[in-house]
């Protein structure tokens, strides 16, 4: 078969020791990111992109994807042993998870939440393996009017699955939208949005620094406001005992295991939704179909493996539309996105044809990515419980100089760090005010495709703005968009309609 | 809570507006020659939208209830604005002080004034910080980062490492 023979290639591209050693540096580091409360994959990724540049890009990219993974196993261990998330992704795992650390079964939680995120992940990238090269072929066939009628479909699933206030969801992406048109209007050359004048703005503003500064400084300052005292680290202890234990009863919990992995799959690949949806919806869905629903949240196992193996999956899944469509499925495969892109490796059918040895080797990777992760994390348990004890002052004074140094290193300009400074800054105000923020950095990364898909197709049928609508697979595209758009309305009306046709019984 | 909610709704028309003024330096309009817009077109009515929808927040706060809950609580806007104002002046000082005084400087005052650790844990940290960064941005990276006065300094490191 013939995705098995690329697949073959592949793992002869990430298992050279070169990309496995970088799994495991990944993996590893994902793992502590993912396990600090406060800062997930997208914080991670946000603040190692600029230290990459050390590696070739295929194998930042690997890094940088292993960082992710990592970080979605690493969310799970300050759930249990804080009680706190470590990041939104694993805030379902907190339920039982620490219940379950109370009671001094915190090995049997990290143990269940490791071998629940291998089986999410690996079922997840089996998924991913299989729907890629198709996907990719679908893709082959589109336009400009395609590409614009799904950036416009990746954004409305924000207003109608998003769970936001509509109305500051539309700002942010509007928001970003317009930070990417500055620069150099990219059909007349001619600089825009400038500002004055002001040299720095004419290559336009990175989406590395938009990312550092909401998600790095933003994401300390908030941190700072949430964490005013040290939490208890609760010791737990792994024998191999509780090990064969932990795997004996993982071992009931199948068909949890796979709704988890198929709903965090498809759940992950929609833009508006991701890991943080789809684990709480596994970890409901195991709740309600559960003999005995009432022991959930008082610290059942099932209640840990449900949403890790959904959010697990949820994160391959988002890579998918990433790499197949160039369209990514959550912040952080936008700043994956946004860094092949830098790195002249851009994401989209093309490059299934053109990389073969890079896609392939990027999805290899994600399977010895899921190998080294189960065992890494396993066996650092004990450094993690010594690592969470990492006061958060200190945590944060270095991520605040990384921010720094990170941005700016790429670019050696000290205007991007001015602009860190200021997207920090304002990026916690407005999410304190309820704004999303994913929507922003989607929005910031997918604009220029936007804008040039859009006015490629109306030069290419003289300012006929029926094309997009004329041809089958962007008028699908443009219908779906709408009804997400029209989603909320819908709801809206229908509770009105549902009020009015109570209030006269009443 | 409402009244930062109406502040940054107003923030945010009076910076769409901003980016609408200069956006029309390009033809927001239709470009009858190309087909399709002009180049300022995407950047103005797509801040024309959100000027609309931020508008449209400020409206509806005026038919909500307060709900009373401040927007800050005293100790975190004490903490926030330390944080925020020392990251500001690390920045400002470091094109002129170089990147490794005011870093050094920017940790001490963190983890030593802000953070009140010890003595043992803040000198190692500021110690280990610059020498990482040299090591890893400056030696591998050959990546410089400003360096302000401090330039002389460095001139018999760079002829070490180079």
């Amino acid at each position: 078969m013939d995705v098995l023979a690329l697949l073959a290639d592949g793992f002869a591209t990430s298992l050279s020791p070169v990309n496995l050693m970088i799994v495991i540096i990944g993996v590893t580091a994902g793992l502590f990111i993912g396990a600090m409360p406060g800062l997930g994959s997208v914080n991670g990724v946000a603040i190692v992109l600029p230290l990459t540049f050390i590696v070739p890009p295929s194998s930042a990219i690997i890094l940088l994807a292993a960082i992710y993974y990592g970080a979605m196993y690493g969310g799970a261990v300050s759930s249990v042993l804080l009680g706190i998330p470590g990041a939104s992704t694993a805030v379902a795992t907190t339920f039982d998870g620490r219940p379950m650390a109370q009671q001094g079964k915190a090995g049997l939680a990290l143990i269940a939440a490791a071998v629940a995120s291998f089986v999410g992940g690996t079922i997840s990238v089996v998924l991913f393996t299989l729907f890629a090269a198709p996907l990719a072929d679908l893709a082959l066939a589109f336009g400009p009017a395609e590409e614009f009628a799904l950036v416009l479909l990746a954004f409305t699933t924000f207003v109608g699955l998003g769970g936001d206030d509509i109305l500051k969801t539309i700002v942010m992406i509007c928001l970003g939208l317009v930070l990417s048109t500055v620069g150099l209007d990219l059909i007349s050359g001619q600089p825009r949005l400038i500002f004055g004048d002001m040299p720095g703005f004419y290559s336009g503003i990175s989406f590395l620094v938009l990312a550092i500064g909401v998600y790095g400084v933003g994401e300390v300052l908030h941190t700072i406001e949430t964490s005013k005292s040290a939490p208890a680290v609760t010791p737990a202890r792994l024998t191999f005992r509780e090990l064969a234990d932990g795997l004996r009863r993982m071992n009931r919990l199948w068909k949890t295991m796979s709704i988890g992995s198929f709903l965090g799959f498809f759940v992950g690949m929609l833009p508006a939704a991701g890991a943080t949806p789809a684990s709480l919806m596994a970890y409901g869905i195991a709740k309600t179909t559960s003999r005995e629903p009432e022991s959930f949240g008082k610290g059942n196992i099932e209640g840990v493996a449900a949403p890790e193996t959904a959010n697990n999956a949820a994160s391959t899944g988002s890579l998918l539309p990433m790499l197949t469509l160039g369209i990514p499925g959550s912040p952080t495969t936008a700043l994956l996105l946004g860094g092949m892109v830098m790195w002249g490796l851009v994401p989209g059918p093309m490059l299934f044809i053109e990389q073969p040895d890079f896609v392939w080797g990027l999805i290899s990777s994600l399977y010895t990515a899921n190998f080294a992760a189960v065992a890494i994390n396993l066996a650092l348990i004990p450094l993690f419980v010594w690592a969470l004890r990492m006061p958060f002052t200190v945590l944060c004074a270095m991520v605040l100089v990384l921010c720094i140094v990170g941005g700016f290193a790429p670019s050696q300009k000290m205007h991007d760090v001015w602009l860190i400074a200021g997207f920090g800054i304002a990026g916690y105000l407005l999410r304190k005010a309820d704004y999303p923020l994913a929507p922003l950095v989607l929005a910031l990364v997918l604009g220029p495709l936007m804008e040039k898909s859009f006015r490629q197709t109306l030069i290419a049928e003289q300012g006929d703005m029926m094309a997009f609508v004329e041809r089958p697979l962007s008028a699908t595209f443009i219908a779906i968009a709408v009804l997400f758009f029209l989603l909320p309305l819908i709801k809206v009306w229908r509770a009105r309609s549902g009020k009015a046709a109570i209030s006269p019984a009443e | 809570m409402l009244t930062a909610d109406r502040a940054i709704a107003l923030a945010i028309i009076g910076l769409s507006l901003y980016f609408m003024s200069h956006a029309i330096a390009l033809p927001i309009g239709w470009n009858g020659e190309t087909g399709g817009p002009g180049g300022g077109a995407f950047p103005f009515w797509l801040s024309l939208i959100m000027a609309l929808c931020a508008a449209g927040v400020l409206i509806r706060s005026f038919g909500t209830p307060d709900d009373g809950l401040p927007f800050f609580d005293p100790e975190t806007i004490r903490s926030v604005a330390a944080v925020a104002i020392a990251l500001t002046a690390t920045i400002a000082l470091t094109p002129i002080l170089g990147a490794y005084v005011s870093i050094v400087l920017f940790l001490l005052w963190y983890l030593r004034v802000f953070g009140g650790h010890g003595w043992t844990l803040t000198l190692s940290l500021t110690a280990a910080t610059p020498l990482f960064l040299f090591f890893f941005f400056e030696v591998t990276l050959k990546i410089l980062l400003p360096k302000g006065w401090t330039e002389p300094l460095f001139l018999p490191l760079y002829a070490t490492f180079f």
